[in-house]
């Protein structure tokens, strides 16, 4: 076992044993906190596959924007922060049962398939070819140009939302 | 290995000693590596962690002789020792948890503001071939890192259980959040003229510095970098008249200290990000030869960028609220975003094989005509209002002035 495997176990381990938090615990603003620990070890994974803009995107969009967002509802919401019910309702064994008919299926499906692998390293300058491609008519042009239309809108909409009515 | 080496390459240097002296002992080359990294990464935490004793003493004695006093100047030669004198008396001090605190958060708090800035001097070069770790996003790894800082903050404010605590950390979200956008966008900037996100590919593009051909981005980026840190005239977080201390009110001995390190460093951290992206980071005569000599015209920047921190902190008063998220969203956004604009529009006209100080004027050129334009619009806006005003006070009094206050731009300031 080379160390990147190493890493990599370790990382994965994390990211899961994280997840599971993110959902048991019963703390809201912990459960937060290792939502931000699993997207970062998610940030991680792609820093060992070598994509470091997908890395640092990641921190970026998910840590800096949107768990931050969530951590400043719940801390707006501070009264109803602790949940004292019960976490789970009558039907848990069978959202269990689906989720691991789920999870059965999935790693059946993945293992019968065959992955090309590719012998040529990463380019050099990756990030590069993904600028190009983005703004490219024939690649990925179209749908990056609808995703930033689409946000757009939501800009203008929820401008439109909060500002006061004359 | 011989002397000249030195000079030229001192990390190498170093970094093949070491190696020669692993591998001499029987570790094997891979696990010489991972050490010699562990060795870099402790040398760069540290310098972070110490370097603020400096910083402090530094900022207090230009603070002082900018308020016509002396400032610390007993301990040591110069007060230089005071720092170390006040970090032993907060290590000796009471470490308090106050009661309905979450212990984890509260706790982990104060280590995350310092990690986030640590970690910006990761990519920080020091010089061609003195830098952490040369990666190609690095301009979006420091705002993504930055964004971390802002999550120690909330923590820290949630955490203590108090309520100034609480309001200080939510006014940490209003202009944190909000001062990251011109900030990108003018951290867009260089990085559209230097073609490339790495650091070091950022400093070697500014044959001429990117101050000349980006002031207006390189103002905005200095202003809302300012911001981001929560310094005076931005620190409305820790307003003491009006939330006593803001987030950290409830941190005691050296808890406390990691915030006040992280501040610090962070200041500091500003004035080097400056240097880098708009004055030439480790540039300057032979510094391409002696890393060494570019390692000192790298810190020569960053302290200029540094005492213009000071400058404005010694200078200024605190702003409003409201005008600080006026200023953000009504001037530095619009502006910044314009910036962008016309650098691009700019940059494409320029054939490409133009000297450097031709391209540069061009982008100077395309700065005035922008910064004309905003004056324009400001002064425009201004007189309307003013106008309004007037004509609101004659017309019905008290309602329609008060909606003009309402309207009123703070862009004083900027100015």
């Amino acid at each position: 076992m080379t160390s990147l495997q190493i890493i990599f176990l370790a990382t994965a381990a994390a990211t899961l044993i994280s997840s599971l938090m993110v959902v048991t615990a019963r703390n809201l603003v912990h459960a937060a906190l290792w939502l931000i620990v699993s997207l970062f070890t998610v940030a991680v994974l792609f820093v060992l596959l070598e994509a470091g803009f997908l890395a640092a995107v990641q921190v970026v969009l998910y840590i800096g924007a949107i768990a931050i967002l969530i951590i400043f509802a719940i801390m707006l919401t501070r009264r109803v922060m602790q949940d004292t019910g019960p976490q789970t309702n009558r039907q848990w064994w069978l959202s269990a049962l689906i989720a691991a008919a789920l999870l059965a299926a999935l790693i059946f499906t993945l293992s019968q398939v065959q992955y090309p692998l590719s012998t040529a390293g990463v380019p050099d300058d990756s990030l590069r070819t993904l600028g190009r491609a983005l703004v490219d008519p024939n690649q990925y042009m179209l749908p990056f140009e609808v995703a930033s239309v689409l946000l757009l809108v939501a800009l203008i909409g929820s401008i439109v939302v909060a500002g006061d009515r004359k | 290995m011989d002397f000249s080496q030195l000079l030229s390459d001192p990390i190498g240097f170093i970094a093949g000693l070491l190696t020669g002296l692993l591998t001499g002992i029987g570790i094997p080359e891979p696990a010489a590596r991972v050490v010699l990294m562990v060795i870099g990464v402790i040398v760069v935490a540290s310098f972070c962690l110490v370097f603020p004793l400096f910083l402090i003493w530094f900022e207090r004695r230009i603070v002082a002789r900018m308020q016509d006093r002396m400032g610390p100047n007993r301990v040591g030669p110069q007060g230089l020792l005071q720092t170390i004198a006040d970090a032993l008396k907060l290590l000796t001090k009471e470490d308090i948890t106050p009661i309905g605190a979450d212990k984890i958060a509260y706790n982990i708090a104060p280590v995350l503001a310092v990690v986030a800035v640590i970690s910006i001097w990761a990519v920080i070069p020091f010089a061609h071939n003195i830098v952490g770790t040369d990666v190609n996003v690095g301009a979006l790894y420091i705002v993504s890192v930055g964004s971390l800082g802002t999550l120690a903050i909330m923590l820290g404010g949630w955490a203590s259980n108090n309520k100034y605590a609480l309001l200080g950390a939510f006014r940490t979200v209003a202009q944190l959040v909000s001062y990251e956008v011109p900030m990108i966008l003018s951290l867009l900037v260089p990085v559209i003229l230097a073609r490339s996100m790495g650091m070091n590919d950022i400093v070697r593009a500014q044959e001429v510095w990117f101050l000349v051909s980006a002031p207006i981005a390189a103002l905005i980026f200095f202003a809302s970098s300012v911001a981001e840190v929560g310094r005076t005239p931005f620190d409305l977080l820790e307003a003491e008249s009006e939330i006593v201390a803001g987030f950290h009110i409830e941190y005691s001995g050296m808890k406390f200290a990691m915030f006040f390190v992280a501040e610090f460093m962070h200041a500091f951290t500003v004035g080097a990000l400056t240097a880098i992206l708009f004055l030439g980071g480790w540039r300057g005569p032979f510094a391409e030869q002696y890393p060494i000599l570019g390692v000192i015209y790298f810190m020569l920047k960053a302290f200029a960028g540094y005492f213009f921190v000071i400058l404005l902190r010694a200078t200024l008063p605190r702003i409003r609220i409201d005008h600080m998220l006026d200023l953000n969203w009504k001037f530095l956004t619009p502006v910044s975003l314009g910036a962008v604009v016309f650098t691009i529009v700019a940059d494409k006209l320029i054939p490409l094989g133009a000297a450097p100080w031709f391209r540069a004027g061009v982008l100077f050129l395309a700065n005035l005509l922008l910064g004309w334009i905003t004056f324009w619009l400001l002064s425009g806006s201004a007189r309307r209002m003013r106008q309004a005003e007037e004509g609101g006070e004659a017309g019905h009094g008290e309602e329609h002035g008060g909606q003009a206050e309402e309207h009123a731009p703070a862009h004083a300031p900027a100015h």
